[in-house]
């Protein structure tokens, strides 16, 4: 039986666009920066609730984390949003020299990421954003897991100082997250517990990993899902705790194998608690068009993939 | 030093002149040409225009300036220091570990000093910041003022010009972009690098008001500036003409000059050229003490 159940499908980044404007009508300062992708990030909403707070730069991410750092320095609480190859890769060096060198708190909100975006194919599929926010100093590196978890991200991120990359995605998805659980960057999620074997996934290999579990456990092996929605700051102590108890580590994640959620989790096991570890990414490839799903499974970031591995980091553990 | 006089503002500039050479002596790295060129302009902008506190960097109230071409930021240095915004003493520190003189410019709760909103120093990025600050003091009805100050070489950056349209398409009539029309960049002329004219016709073509004055002319440059301050409805260019190692003879209108510091025999001649003020220099060298003895 599955360990937690979804209440129905929808987007994260639903849940961005409508805590925008909860936030919006809460909070003045607000405003919003769009580069003409603005329904399909879901910032159109803002833009209808809030005009004179919504300002369009064109076609220009470059431009826009600009104009987000000087909005930020006129005393205003900036967003920005595109997808996440054009919010990270594009502007890399404007985050990296304007935002995260002079720790300006911009929000960067990275909709359509990851290979899940699909049809649009590997120009629009983001599998490397992750590492590269990740790379710079003083970035906060954050997924949400579902609709739910977005919106209290979003809503979190009014407090934080320093500069921010929230990546989430394209397609409606399971909502599953307790509406009730509190939200902390840089506090993991413990989803379920276990005693043989840890994954620690993200973003929509959360759920993923819930599935994995259920056929885990009816081959008798007590897997524990850690929902990792920050990378950076990551926390050590959850993935120390899972290496000490289980003895096994199995990574999850819509991302390049190099440097993303694996990478991170590897970092803290080499140094603190070397453990067998499974890496379940996109092994180093770009992707194609095709469906959500079929990507996954293609690519092989699905729920089967996340079982395989766990199987042989057992078999690991075991030698 | 509090505000000056619009006559008093040429001996400042000349002691500013004095404080870049004497920087790039000690640091031996660094930029030469720019920052010299531009002595007149940051004078006239830190000492006479902008409504500013060295004791409150950052009081609500205050004119924005944002240096987009990072790399000329000794003459910005020697300028907040003269204005009081951290010690004279401290300009031997350009470039040195340990120091906030970073080699392009930090704000001060990074490696840097205060007086700085946000780092620059990859070109092309200051515009799109200034034109975001403008917006978001219109928005709150602010009359505070954003100057931008870039280099005619950085406009060759696409950023520039995504900036350039963003500004012109929402009015933000509240920016004073300065361009240093020096004519020089690292590799040559500007135009033999990369074909900038016509460039008043470009910047008019992407919606802004374009004014044009001779940059090493303190009275006319800010005339210029109250004349911009005055049109309405669009973002406002001055295109501020410039000679690149303005004041000594050696560097003017030398594009060779952009990068490099002078060696010793270089800056002595140098300081020789730009006679000394009522201010002070920040350091004498030993040079100059035997030379005085003698």
């Amino acid at each position: 039986m599955l360990k937690l159940q979804s209440s129905e499908n929808k987007a994260t980044r639903q849940g961005f666009g409508e805590m925008l404007v909860e936030l919006g009508k809460e909070n003045p300062n607000i405003v919003v920066l769009g580069v003409d992708v603005t329904p399909s990030v879901k910032t159109d909403l803002f833009m209808k609730a809030f005009p004179d707070r919504f300002f369009s730069v064109g076609i220009s991410e470059q431009d826009m984390i600009g104009t987000a750092a000087g909005l930020y320095l006129a005393g205003k609480i900036p967003f920005v949003s595109a997808y996440g190859e054009f919010a990270a890769g594009r502007p890399f060096d404007q985050i990296r020299q304007t935002l995260a060198y002079s720790v300006i708190p911009v929000k960067i909100c990275a909709s359509h990421a990851g290979i899940t975006v699909g049809p649009d194919g590997a120009t629009h599929q983001s599998l490397e954003d992750m590492s590269i926010m990740r790379s710079l100093p003083h970035m906060v590196v954050a997924t949400p897991c579902d609709y739910l978890q977005t919106r209290k991200m979003i809503r979190a991120s009014l407090d934080l100082h320093q500069p921010l990359y929230v990546r989430y995605f394209r397609d409606n998805t399971p909502v599953f997250t307790n509406p009730d659980a509190p939200f902390q960057f840089g506090k993991a999620d413990k989803l379920i517990d276990g005693s043989d074997v840890t994954i620690i996934a993200c973003g929509l290999q959360v759920w993923e990993a819930i599935l994995a579990e259920e056929t885990l456990a009816s081959e008798g092996i007590s897997a524990r899902v850690i929902n990792m929605h920050t990378l950076k700051p990551i926390d050590r102590a959850c993935i120390i705790e899972a290496a000490e108890q289980t003895g096994a580590i199995v990574t999850a994640e819509d991302h390049q194998i190099h440097g993303g959620l694996g990478s991170a989790v590897a970092e803290v096991l080499s140094q603190s608690c070397p453990t067998p570890q499974e890496f379940v990414a996109v092994n180093d490839t770009f992707g194609e068009s095709g469906k959500g799903d079929e990507l996954m499974k293609k690519y092989g970031i699905a729920k089967d993939a996340i079982v395989a591995a766990t199987r042989k980091v057992i078999q690991r553990k075991k030698r | 030093m509090e505000k000056l006089s619009i006559t008093e503002l040429p001996e400042i500039a000349r002691q500013l002149r004095r404080d870049v050479i004497k920087m790039l002596m000690i640091s031996k790295s660094g930029h030469s040409g720019g920052p010299l060129g531009l002595a007149d302009i940051f004078a006239s902008l830190y000492f006479h225009l902008m409504n500013i506190d060295p004791q409150q960097p950052k009081m609500d109230a205050r004119d924005y300036f944002f240096l987009s071409a990072g790399h000329l930021c000794p003459v910005w240095y020697a300028t907040l220091a003269r204005r009081g915004y951290f010690p004279i003493s401290e300009l031997t520190t350009l470039r040195k570990i340990n120091g906030r003189l970073q080699g392009h410019p930090a704000p001060a709760h990074t490696h840097g000093v205060p007086g700085i909103e946000i780092a620059s120093g990859a070109l092309g990025q200051g515009l799109s910041i200034g034109v975001g600050c403008a917006i978001g003091l219109k928005l709150d009805k602010k009359p505070n003022w954003v100057y931008v100050l870039c280099g005619d070489g950085e406009l060759n950056e696409g950023q520039i010009w995504e900036a350039m349209m963003t500004a012109g398409h929402h009015k933000v009539d509240n920016v004073i972009t300065i361009v240093d029309r020096n004519f020089c960049q690292i590799d040559n002329r500007t135009e033999n690098v990369m074909q900038l004219e016509p460039l008043a016709d470009k910047w008019k073509a992407f919606n802004w008001h374009v004014l044009e004055c001779n940059g090493n002319d303190i009275e006319q440059f800010i005339k210029t500036v109250r004349q911009a301050q005055e049109l309405k409805g669009k973002p406002k260019v001055i295109l501020a003409h410039t000679f690149m190692g303005k004041g000594v003879s050696f560097m003017e209108d030398d594009y060779k000059w952009h990068g490099v510091p002078p060696n010793d025999e270089q800056g002595k001649t140098a300081l020789s050229e730009i006679s000394p003020t009522k201010y002070g220099d920040f350091i004498e060298f030993e040079w100059e003490k035997e030379a005085v003895a003698a």
